[in-house]
């Protein structure tokens, strides 16, 4: 077992790093702990755990701006946001089922640091959208800064987006300033019943073709749409085909009766309201519970939306997995046997065709080991990654091996 | 504007140079695509802001990725410098060539490759204007949100390399948040691609950060974008105030009821005069402040959040209120703003624009020093402003035949600049440091700060030779940046609680 040190400013984290460089020691760096099991299994000699670094040190909600330390829990975030009608717009999942966690444990650093984005992501961007500056100690054990508490702003390099789903190998961020949004007014969302993964995919990018603003589209096939705790689909044995719309009122209503017309030559057409609607985004988005094999292997992969059938069809058949699709048939999420070690091999083959990329999100360390965990990089590229990593934490100290061997 | 030292050693292999360029790319149907006589290099002597003049070495103008690589690889041997340029249209000085360093020009790279509705993506090559891709798509009633003012000209790959943003990016973002994909070469002549039809990033966000690198990291040869449906219906309002103060509380309340609109400008009574008696847009004359405010979306949405807008604007004691009838209408509401600094450049020998980002509560505050400082300096100055999100455009008029008008003008915006930052803001918004802001960098950042992002730059041009001189106010070797510095006996390692 590691040792924990448990800084509570950026002084203390200053000198634990450079503590480490000097020693010629690393460090696994975590907020809650709650993804540890995402990224390859590195051992290091401590682990720095940012939870006392967790105050809300601005929230302007007239300026859409929330500054906070890197270990503030996000619920904490959320709660404060709740209160004054606004909220983290690329909706965050919470990934405790996925990872056997406390449920909604995580942090801000924790969340920038993995670009974890939820279903409203296809329309209001990713969690490195939203990411406007921050203060860090590079793996060099030195303090610096970039970005600010303005959206508009290209003032040097903007190494928040670098930072952002960089998962802790380039610099530990104390201090994290992030754009938030109002909450919708209203939220709906339409349901047709009994797509094939093709058709399902087709009637929500018909969605897109029309003035719908469709925030959030999903299609669960039917052994996942029964594994949902809603009623309306679980008590049928039918696949399901979401899109969700958010806003005024009247408008929410009239998009939704818009959708339902569009679909009705699909098939049954159904809406849910309030609490259903809002459990079914949870749902997808947090993946645990309608992926919910413990011991299985989960994926994620992203690609053109129009391929995501194409490719589920390729994988499947060369090896027995149950799949859902996100983000319009861009995002599908695959579980397998855990013992298969074929399946990323498979995926990726599939994926090379077509573009995109793969993640192996759950999987047991020796798995994560084997396995490349992020999508495999061409030669350039790869030298390109391991000269920024070099550039940021020359000696390796931070999250070493986290993402690729050596980076 | 104090420039690295020209390599008198790289400007005496001029010849061997174009010979080897010329060798590259080849004479091509409309003549040579090496430029080297000066009449023809005079039209590349600066970019949009163009106060600051210099002839490039050489100006060579490629049609292929692979000609773009072969150059560079060649370029990066012998250790000659690049400055890339699209349609030269930067306001600061971004594309501004060196006296030793070979201008590459992307005009040639004018092509729309790819447009698919059905994943809402375009792919495009870098020297096509931003308003030909909305045009692109616009029969199929889609369109490309970033809407800089100058996007009848400036070219895409331009607008990725200073993250442009436009009227349209309070609620639809700046370029960096609907660009998908890039190709791009190295210094060294190595091709990368990154992301493409889909969403994330495979490993490290390097789109992110090639977004607004200012043509430092690499040169773009493709853009993948994101295309959005066009909304079913925008409608534009003009709101007069009497004060900027109330003006900037109804920005406040606005978004503060939870309405993002999809722009939402402000102009002072100069700005408003000057561009009323250019375009006649129909904006009032009895106002002091005026907010074009426009809401897209569902036809009931628009007119349900026009609705509270106008609420909100009464009860602030708005003294003008107009909404857009018709899309003409709206269109003519949007001309008078997007004329404003040519609609100002015909009431002054010449002006300068500046380009800083506020927290939007400090505009009152902020236009008040603003305007004594225009008395200081004796110089007048007019304000439009993307009020949504806090980026300021003071028009300093000033006349450059007139001795030190130019200094004072400069020194006046510098002054500005700070003030910005001061309050909480930062340099620019959306125009880049280039040249012109390099110098105050220093003012926002610590050395570690610069040296961190120069350490980037490291990673992607080991021999500083994409577009020196700009954005950076030090130039440091990276075998000097790489030194990691050691803190023996600095550390308090061991105070640490620990379990």
């Amino acid at each position: 077992m590691s040792k924990r040190l448990i800084p509570h400013n950026k002084k203390e984290v200053l000198d634990i790093v450079r503590g480490v460089v000097n020693d010629e020691k690393s460090i696994e760096i975590i907020g809650a702990g709650s993804k540890r099991g995402w990224g390859r299994p590195n051992k290091t000699s401590a682990l720095v755990d940012l939870s006392k670094i967790s105050a809300i040190t601005l929230y302007e909600p007239q300026e859409l701006v929330m500054t906070a330390g890197g270990g503030t829990p996000i619920e904490d975030i959320q709660a404060i946001l709740s209160e004054n009608q606004q909220q983290l717009a690329f909706e965050p999942p919470d990934l405790s089922i996925l990872y056997g966690g406390i449920k909604g444990a995580g942090t801000l650093g924790g969340i920038i640091s993995t670009n974890l984005s939820g279903p409203r992501r296809i329309q209001s961007g990713a969690a490195r959208d939203f990411c406007l500056g921050f203060d860090a100690i590079s793996g060099r054990g030195e303090e610096f800064k970039s970005g600010g508490r303005v959206v508009k702003n290209v003032t040097g390099f903007d190494l928040a987006k670098l930072l952002s789903g960089s998962f802790g190998t380039l610099a530990i961020m104390v201090s994290i300033t992030i754009k938030v949004l109002p909450k919708p007014e209203k939220t709906r969302t339409a349901l047709v019943f009994g797509l094939d993964d093709k058709q399902g995919i087709q009637a929500l990018s018909e969605t897109f073709q029309g003035p719908f603003e469709v925030n959030a589209a999903a299609h669960l096939p039917a052994d996942i749409a029964t594994n949902s705790l809603i009623p309306l689909l679980n008590n049928r044995t039918l696949s399901v085909t979401a899109v969700r719309f958010q806003g005024p009122a009247t408008s929410v209503c009239a998009r939704c009766q818009g959708v339902k017309a569009l679909w009705q030559s699909y098939g049954e057409v159904k809406e849910l309201h309030g609490c259903n609607s809002a459990s079914l985004w949870n749902e997808i988005g947090n993946v645990g519970s309608l992926l919910n094999g413990q011991t299985d292997q989960i994926w994620r992969i992203s690609v053109p939306p129009s391929e995501g059938a194409n490719l589920v069809a390729k994988i499947k058949s060369v090896v027995q997995c149950k799949t859902y699709f996100d983000w319009g048939g861009g995002l599908i999420w695959l579980a397998a046997d855990g013992k298969l070690t074929e399946v990323g091999m498979a995926i990726r083959s599939v994926l090379g065709s077509i573009g995109g990329h793969a993640t192996l999100m759950r999987g047991s360390a020796e798995l994560r080991l084997t396995s490349d965990v992020f999508q495999p990089q061409t030669p350039v590229l790869s030298r390109l990654t391991r000269s920024i990593k070099d550039n940021f934490d020359p000696t390796h100290v931070l999250n070493p091996s986290r993402m690729y061997e050596g980076i | 504007m104090r420039m690295p030292i020209p390599d008198a050693n790289i400007i005496a292999q001029r010849s061997e140079i174009i010979e080897r360029l010329q060798q590259i790319v080849p004479r091509g149907e409309f003549g040579d695509s090496v430029i080297i006589d000066s009449a023809g290099l005079r039209a590349y002597e600066c970019d949009g802001l163009s106060a600051y003049r210099q002839l490039p070495l050489i100006v060579v103008l490629p049609e292929t990725t692979a000609q773009i690589s072969r150059i560079l690889t060649f370029c990066n041997e012998i250790g000659v410098k690049i400055v890339a340029r699209g349609a030269g249209t930067s306001l600061s000085g971004g594309a501004l060539p060196l006296a030793d360093a070979v201008m590459l020009g992307l005009g040639k790279f004018n092509k729309i490759l790819n447009i698919d509705y059905a994943n809402r993506a375009v792919i495009t090559q870098p020297g096509v204007t931003n308003l030909s891709i909305s045009e692109a798509v616009s029969d199929a009633d889609f369109y490309y949100a970033p809407d800089p003012s100058s996007q009848i000209v400036c070219s895409i790959g331009g607008n990725v390399a200073e993250n442009s943003g436009g009227v349209h990016c309070l609620k639809y973002g700046l370029t960096t948040n609907n660009l998908l994909g890039l190709e791009m070469v190295l210094m060294n002549g190595d091709i990368i691609k990154l992301g493409g039809k889909y969403l994330g990033s495979e490993g490290y966000d390097l789109l992110g950060i090639i977004s607004g690198s200012e043509g430092l990291l690499g040169v773009i040869t493709e853009v993948t974008l994101r295309i959005l449906k066009k909304p079913e219906t925008a409608r534009a309002m003009l709101i007069g105030f009497n004060n900027a103060a109330l003006a900037g509380d109804c920005v406040a309340t606005i978004i503060g009821s939870g309405i993002i609109p999809g722009g939402m400008e402000m102009m002072d009574k100069l700005a408003i005069e000057a561009t009323e008696e250019f375009v006649h847009a129909g904006y009032p004359s009895n106002v002091e402040t005026l907010l074009i405010v426009e809401l897209d979306g569902p036809v009931v949405e628009v007119s349900d959040l026009i609705a509270r807008v106008q609420n909100i604007a009464n009860g602030l004691g708005s003294n003008y209120i107009r909404v857009s009838k018709n899309e003409a209408e709206r269109e003519i509401f949007w001309a008078g703003r997007k004329a404003a600094f040519p609609a100002i450049g015909r009431i002054t020998p010449d002006y300068y624009c500046v380009d800083g980002t506020i927290p939007r509560a400090r505009l009152p505050e902020v236009l008040i020093k603003i305007n004594e400082m225009s008395q200081k300096y004796k110089l007048r100055v007019a304000n439009v402003f993307h009020a949504g999100d806090g980026n300021l455009h003071p028009l300093i008029m000033y006349d450059a035949n007139e001795l030190g008008e130019l200094e004072r003008a400069e020194e006046f915006g510098r002054e500005i600049l700070l003030l910005c930052v001061d309050v909480g803001g930062v340099l620019t918004g959306e125009h880049g440091v280039g040249v012109e802001k390099r110098d105050l960098m220093e003012k926002v950042f610590t050395e570690e700060d610069l040296k961190q992002q120069q350490r980037l730059k490291c990673a992607f041009d080991p021999n500083g030779l994409l577009n020196p001189g700009k954005v950076f106010p030090t130039l440091h070797r990276c075998a000097e940046l790489g030194r990691v510095h050691v803190h023996h006996g600095e550390t308090s390692f061991s105070d640490i609680p620990r379990f």
